[in-house]
């Protein structure tokens, strides 16, 4: 039971509607789970539920979500907001419009660093190149000098990876981060997040519609329909020998390259 | 026999500021025959979209020039383009969009029909025909477009597309936006459409699995060329270009 994080029997409303509805797994340290779905399952929500970003509307109605022993619902703001990011990072489906237009790619970083309490900026700058050299960014200096919108669609994902990394979080929420991209570019930033696990252990909760990326990164994987868990188990498993109807139709669903 | 669709020599130059141009198609040809499913597959920025909206006539070609049933359709304009343009019809990738929001579905569907002067009680009975004929119930047509899924408004999209009888559907990733089991049963739905009205496809999609079975032959698109052309099975299974292969290779 070293759990990194666990939902134990969550239940989110909004507006008093039920929109999941009893949704138990947890997830080990260094560990992805894929999170699949269509349009409307809720997938976005368990994630958002775990960030306190359900809206003035929704709420955890039952159960917990329990982070190291804190049972995030619960938590006042401040203690909320201080371990989004640096314990819990988070990654949506255009970096592009999370990141602030106007200002360059170094001010951002560093204001997010700033922040969670660092004051040098000499060494800021150190680790962002670090960072970044670890990853593979062949010219970082030009993207810490850029605005998000000088780079290419695919380049700004990589830097919303990058930038949540900064923070070594233990958990990484990643909605739909490659649904946006084309396919070559897609196959870069699955391979920045695995090498983001490799390095630092993170754990993925990865939320996505396309069964492939979970096929790839995933080691576990929740099937999510209407507000209700599916399926759930190791990800390779269920893909070969799906149990529920559901899953089966999903899967049957997928256009498959034969190659 | 004359090809439904043939492009010759198409160019799309786009002004990026004042000194700086960008070429978006460069010397595009092919043709669709009749009854033949063609895909154009290609990455954001390849120039597939262009290349739609140029045969579409919504944005005028550089160079070039498009033939619709053997007629060239480059530069006409007003009452005779729509004559010809009825033999071509569109779907795009958001059904919803393409529909206007303060019309009900049926009256979406039978405008075109209206537009082409058939009466108004005859239009709305063909109306209805066609939503079967895309397997809706015809009560749809009392709806709204924001009323229906996704992809019963897809369908809705399609009948309208039908009603004007064309030789030759142009989809532009009209498949991209929707769940993937709603998608196979649309892809179902086009091939038997396929069948019974022997029509033909333009489908303008990223997504090299889906075209795999769906379509006859396959053009690739890279930096605004076709870079390859063949059936599904060559393009597929044997590249001739590094670039299909790299697209190839990135699929999951």
């Amino acid at each position: 039971m070293n759990e990194i994080i666990r939902y134990d029997h969550v239940d989110v409303s909004y507006n008093g509607k039920c929109v999941l509805h009893d949704i138990s797994f947890g997830v080990q340290p260094g560990e992805i789970l894929g999170i699949a779905g269509e349009s409307g399952s809720g997938k976005s929500t368990l994630l958002r539920a775990a960030m306190g970003l359900l809206g003035k509307d929704g709420l955890v109605t039952r159960g917990d979500i329990w982070y190291q022993g804190k049972s995030l619902p619960d938590l006042v703001p401040q203690e909320l907001r201080r371990l989004c990011g640096a314990d819990i990072g988070m990654i949506f489906q255009s970096a592009g419009s999370s990141f602030c237009a106007i200002r360059t790619v170094r001010a951002q970083l560093w204001e997010m660093m700033q922040a969670h309490g660092m004051t040098d900026a000499q060494l800021f700058e150190e680790q962002v190149q670090e960072l970044f050299a670890r990853f593979g960014f062949r010219e970082p200096r030009r993207i810490l000098e850029s605005y998000p919108f000088e780079l290419s669609g695919g380049m700004q994902q990589r830097v919303g990876v990058a930038a949540a990394m900064l923070l070594r979080p233990k958990v990484l929420l990643a909605d739909e981060p490659t649904s946006a991209l084309d396919v070559t570019v897609q196959k870069q930033v699955i391979e920045e997040m695995l090498l983001a696990r490799e390095l630092f252990g993170t754990a993925i909760m990865l939320v996505t519609h396309n069964i492939g990326v979970i096929r790839v990164m995933a080691d576990k994987m929740l099937v999510l329909r209407a507000g209700e868990a599916v399926e759930y188990g190791s990800a390779s498993e269920l893909m070969l020998r799906p149990q529920a109807k559901y899953t089966q139709r999903l899967l049957a669903a997928v256009p498959q390259l034969r190659r | 026999m004359v090809p439904v669709l043939q492009v010759e020599h198409l160019r799309k130059v786009f002004p990026v500021d004042d000194r700086r141009t960008l070429l978006a198609v460069d010397d595009v040809s092919f043709s669709v025959a009749a009854g033949e499913k063609v895909a154009i597959i290609g990455e954001s920025g390849s120039g597939k979209t262009t290349i739609a909206r140029m045969v579409a006539r919504l944005t005028d070609v550089t160079a070039g020039r498009i033939f619709l049933q053997g007629t060239d359709i480059t530069q006409l304009t007003g009452r005779k383009l729509r004559e010809h343009y009825r033999h071509m019809q569109l779907v795009f990738q958001s059904p919803a969009d393409s529909f206007d929001p303060r019309c009900t579905l049926g009256d979406g569907i039978a405008e075109g029909l209206r537009n082409f002067g058939w009466q108004k009680q005859a239009a709305w009975q063909e109306m209805e025909r066609l939503l079967m004929l895309c397997g809706l119930e015809v009560e749809i047509a009392q709806r709204y477009p924001h009323e229906v899924s996704g992809g019963q408004c897809q369908r809705a999209a399609i009948a309208r597309a039908l009603a004007l009888r064309p030789k030759l559907l142009l989809l532009d990733e009209a498949t991209s936006a929707l769940d993937v089991t709603v998608q196979a049963d649309i892809l179902a739905l086009l091939a038997r459409l396929q069948r019974e009205l022997s029509l033909a496809y333009l489908f303008i999609c990223h997504d090299i699995a889906l075209v795999q079975d769906f379509c006859d032959r396959v053009l690739v698109m890279h930096e605004g060329r076709i870079v390859e052309e063949g059936t599904p099975d060559e393009v597929i299974g044997a590249p001739q270009q590094t670039y299909t292969q790299r697209l190839i290779d990135s699929v999951l």
